[in-house]
């Protein structure tokens, strides 16, 4: 067991107000030129506008400094822990976000430039999406990849429209309307299955930390649509029949996606075409070095084959002999959202692969599987710890489910507490476990190729820590956050509609005038 | 080039041969090889990656990645008139100061406390937005204009059961595309049909004849946008609005909020549902990168309880007096309800958000209405001088906000032809819309915003003038 003592720290505290209480009247945060006469000789703004539709009283809304609020904003940045500290938040691979990306995300020929420009203008960026494609199949072996789709879920809902589209060509939609995953899947699977029109299909792990393929047989058919499937889950238990399961879907009829949000223990160990997938998606963002921004903007890349390929969403980059072109798929299936996706976020996973190559991408899953299973031997040394499926043996892959079950047992501490009290030491919280949950009081962090042993050690020595304080003291971890920028949310008002407020005019509405009412009275 | 560094690579902080080997002993293990047990020999890919040669030092990356972007010709070194869902605004600097925070980049998902700042911002945001738009419920982001319509109608649809949308024929077609994809393709279980409501040949507003002809019990939703997608400004959306709640229909109207300084609240005229995009509130345009969504109602459960977003509701803490942010009916949503949720979310456009928090009180209430007289100003200027312009015409010449649709018929000329000789001047012309549009004819919606000057118009038009000569 290492021997790390979690450093003191302290959040800033600024007791900053909400931005409606701050300003005075009359201060300015930027000005805007006056028209030249020529064009303030087209009349008062005002008159321009039909009479019905003219703004009639100013929004509400703070009148500050440009300094005021440059101040204000970085004062809640510094009450954020975000990757300043330690951060092993499981499922989304907190990895480094190379600044170089960031300022080249500032440069004019990416920041300034328009959707709509003729591709001419464009070939720059559309020679980036072109070749990081090219990197995507060969970790793939898929032959197209489309970067329209705004996060991983929405990578999911592409494929839920291209099974659409693929069953409308081919006289199938209605009759296969049927979409079967797990019900350790992201729950981004079943929801855009079933926002896309198709009825669920949700198979319950058995031994061995997977749904049997007794299981799956009995739930494909005639109306299988697709298999929508993660491997390895979020347990860190990586299913070795996923070959046959593809296998018996296709010959079902259905398609089978690959969602590879945990690539990162896999890459460039398996491919998803080689096991027989017809699709698969990445995140940029996770995966691929786009920083997480508190969630997006992100990309979900999804790969699929030739067959399936005429229904992409449109428009697609392709190489011609004049430069690169933007070309709309034969049976596209329209859009998923507006224009090409987050191309800066492309830029940024296209540099990060560059920056890594082909080793470097085979070692960061190495050292993200070695860190976990490193990580895993010194958290099961902590009393209060257990692991998912204990029963199953050897190595985990890049993540390790684990349960604080018997700590919430012995000293009525409960994985959300000891999540509170962590970040009293600099460690933001972990990840917990998608719903349903297996395993009480679960917990899932995943240290990826960026964390140092060293920070894997305090990490650990955080959790054990916390644990002891439980056992010793569980009034202190019961009132945590002590060192934080505030003291523990009460949030059970957010779920009533007489207290909820997710505005300020809300706020001051449900609560400002209900304390002056008990004032006054 | 070969890597320096004794195989330490500067992302990997285990990357060292000691490091992995001191791991390797704890866990007793005798091989990294040996860790990935799990999966069968049959699973793995065991040729050589085709990747091309890294570029693990940052200088030779940077170098690369730059040689890549200069193929760009941007909006900054050229004169840009495109707009069309994205357009072309000032960013306040603090914006991306603020954006570019590393607290705000890495965050992801921690507790209440930790991630404490990052959540009043979002509540700033939603804050801000209720102000502009008048409504009291505001939920987080979701990725577009288009995606945010789309989880509207579907709202709407549920709340009454019914499965068609009235929606202007002159709708953005990236938009509509969308909002198609969320309404699902006829034969799909959860079909909503998209019907269009045609517009005024003369005014570019709704038509209302066809409107009240195509209204019907089956309406789930009207939906209208101001400015519509050729700039003009709906001046009918109380009568619609109200057309709309008669039939049972619910009443959603799409807006782009810089314009709200000098439009009317939606909420003034009666929408039950508002949306609209969150890039001209300081987003970049970033290749369509700076897309982001919206969605706000009345703060009524009826409609409350129908949000597919995250939402972030103001919560006291065990301070007295002291408030915190925490997550509101997040059990409906997809996280907490899989495929009964509604719709689903997950990752969006969260920062992006922070930057339009920023954006909105730098602004204020003086700010939004001088860009807003400002763009008025100089769109309506911009208009007069190219409908003043030999064989061009400006279709709908009165109340547009920011775009304005030019006409070419009488040029001979196609909008194609045009805009490729402007791209010779260093100028991107507005966007077709012949292809989309046909009835519009060889028409370009071009968009002027506070950046243009009396200058870049007059080059513009001096361009245009030796163009169609």
């Amino acid at each position: 067991m290492s021997d790390v003592t979690p450093r003191e720290y302290h959040q800033a505290r600024w007791n900053e107000p909400v931005v409606m209480e701050l300003g005075a009247p009359g201060r300015r945060g930027i000005t805007f030129a006056a028209p030249e006469a020529e064009v303030a000789a087209v009349g008062p703004a005002a008159e321009l506008l039909p009479p019905a539709m003219r703004r009639k009283a100013l929004p509400l809304l703070p009148e500050m400094t440009e300094h005021d609020t440059l101040r204000h904003y970085v004062r809640l940045s510094q009450q954020v822990l975000g990757m300043v500290g330690i951060s092993l938040f499981g499922t989304c691979t907190m990895k480094y976000n190379p600044r170089l990306s960031e300022a080249l995300g500032l440069r004019p020929q990416m920041a300034e430039i328009h959707p709509l420009q003729d591709p001419a203008t464009l070939q720059g960026l559309l020679e980036i999406v072109w070749n990081f494609e090219q990197i995507l199949k060969a970790l793939s072996g898929m032959d197209r990849f489309t970067f329209q789709a705004a996060g991983g879920a929405d990578a999911a809902y592409t494929h839920v429209c291209v099974t659409r589209g693929w069953l409308e060509a081919t006289g199938q939609l209605g009759q296969r309307d049927e979409i079967v995953t797990s019900i350790q899947a992201h729950p981004c699977n079943p929801a855009t299955a079933a926002a896309g029109g198709f009825k669920v299909i949700s198979l319950p792990l058995e031994e061995g930390g997977y749904p049997s393929i007794e299981a799956l047989k009995a739930a494909i058919g005639p109306r299988t649509a697709a298999l929508m499937i993660n491997n390895p889950d979020d347990m860190g238990i990586y299913n070795p029949h996923m070959k046959e399961w593809v296998r018996l879907v296709k010959e079902a009829g259905g398609l089978a996606f690959y969602d590879h949000a945990n690539f990162n223990g896999v890459m460039g160990k398996i491919r998803a075409r080689d096991l027989g997938f017809d699709a698969c998606m990445f995140m940029l963002h996770k995966t691929f070095g786009g920083p997480k921004g508190g969630g997006g903007p992100a990309t979900g890349a999804y790969g699929c084959t030739e067959e399936l390929a005429r229904f992409l969403p449109k428009p697609m980059v392709n190489k011609t002999a004049s430069g690169f072109a933007l070309d709309i798929p034969e049976k596209s299936v329209g859009k998923v959202r507006e224009f090409m996706g987050n191309l800066h976020i492309v830029m940024r996973a296209y540099a990060w692969a560059r920056g890594m190559g082909a080793d470097g991408i085979n070692e960061a899953s190495d050292i993200s599987v070695l860190a976990n299973n490193y990580m895993e031997k010194e958290l099961l040394a902590v009393r209060g710890v257990s692991k998912s499926h204990p029963d199953i043996g050897g190595p985990r892959m890049e993540m390790t489910r684990y349960s604080l079950g018997t700590l919430k047992e012995e000293t009525g501490i409960g994985v959300g507490e000891v999540a509170n009290r962590m970040t009293d030491y600099g460690v933001d919280a972990p990840w917990l476990a998608h719903e349903p949950w297996h395993f009480p009081e679960p917990f899932t962090p995943e240290a990826g190729e960026l964390w140092s042993k060293e920070d894997i050690d305090t990490w650990v020595a955080v959790v054990r820590k916390v644990c002891e304080e439980a056992y010793a003291n569980p009034d202190l971890v019961k009132s945590a956050p002590h060192n934080a920028a505030i003291g523990k949310v009460q949030g059970e008002g957010c779920e009533d509609p007489a207290r909820w407020a997710t505005t300020w005019r809300a706020y001051l509405r449900k609560h400002r005038a209900a304390s002056q009412q008990q004032a006054a009275e | 080039m070969e890597a320096q560094g004794g195989g330490a690579h500067p992302w990997m902080a285990n990357s060292t041969e000691e490091a992995k080997a001191a791991m390797l002993r704890a866990i007793g293990a005798p091989s990294i090889e040996s860790l990935f047990a799990q999966i069968p020999e049959d699973h793995r890919f065991r040729g050589r990656l085709d990747l091309p040669p890294a570029l693990a030092s940052e200088v030779a990356l940077k170098r690369h990645m730059l040689e890549l972007l200069k193929k760009n010709s941007d909006c900054e070194q050229n004169l840009s008139f495109l707009g069309s869902g994205i357009w072309q605004h000032h960013v306040p600097a603090i914006v991306d100061e603020v954006v570019g925070r590393t607290e705000f980049l890495t965050s992801v998902w921690g507790t209440p406390s930790s991630d404490h700042g990052r959540n009043q911002a979002w509540f700033e945001f939603c804050s801000m937005l209720g102000e502009l738009v008048g409504m009291e419920f505001v939920g987080l982001p979701v990725y577009s204009w288009g995606c945010a319509i789309g989880n509207a109608v579907r709202m709407a649809s549920r709340l009454n059961g019914r499965r068609e949308v009235l929606v202007p024929a002159g709708m953005d077609p990236e938009r509509l595309e969308v909002l198609k994809q969320y309404c699902e393709p006829e034969g799909s279980h959860g079909h909503i049909a998209v019907v269009p409501v045609a517009w005024e040949a003369a005014s570019g507003m709704l038509d209302m004849a066809d409107l009240k002809a195509k209204l019907s019990s089956r309406t789930a939703a009207v939906y209208i946008e101001n400015p519509g997608s050729f700039g003009v400004v709906e001046a009918r959306g109380a009568e619609i609005g109200k057309l709309a709640r008669a039939a049972g229909a619910e009443f959603i109207v799409g807006v782009d909020p810089i314009s709200l300084g000098v439009l009317a609240p939606p909420a003034e005229y009666g929408a039950d549902i508002v949306v609209g995009t969150i890039q001209t509130l300081g987003a970049h345009m970033m290749a369509g990168g700076g897309a982001g969504g919206f969605i706000a109602s009345r703060d009524e459960e009826r409609y409350a309880r129908e949000y597919p977003t995250l939402n972030i509701s103001i919560a006291p803490t065990d301070r007295p007096g002291e408030h915190g942010f925490a997550l509101s009916l997040a059990h409906q949503s997809s996280y907490g309800m899989r495929e009964e949720g509604k719709d689903w979310t997950g990752n969006s456009v969260y920062l992006t958000t922070i930057g339009c928090a920023a954006y909105m009180a730098l602004l204020g209430p003086q700010g939004f209405r001088e860009v807003g007289e400002v763009i008025l100003q100089r769109s309506h200027h911009a208009a007069k001088v190219l409908g003043g312009i030999k064989g061009l015409r400006v279709a709908f010449p009165c109340g547009f906000f920011k775009e304005f649709v030019v006409n070419f018929d009488g040029t001979g000329r196609t909008v194609a032809q045009v805009n490729a000789a402007l791209r010779a001047k260093g100028i991107f012309g507005g966007r077709d819309l012949s292809a989309d549009f046909p009835a519009l004819g060889q028409s370009a919606l071009y968009a002027v915003t506070e950046v243009h000057t009396a200058e870049d118009i007059a080059r513009l038009a001096g361009a245009l003038q030796e163009i169609v000569a």
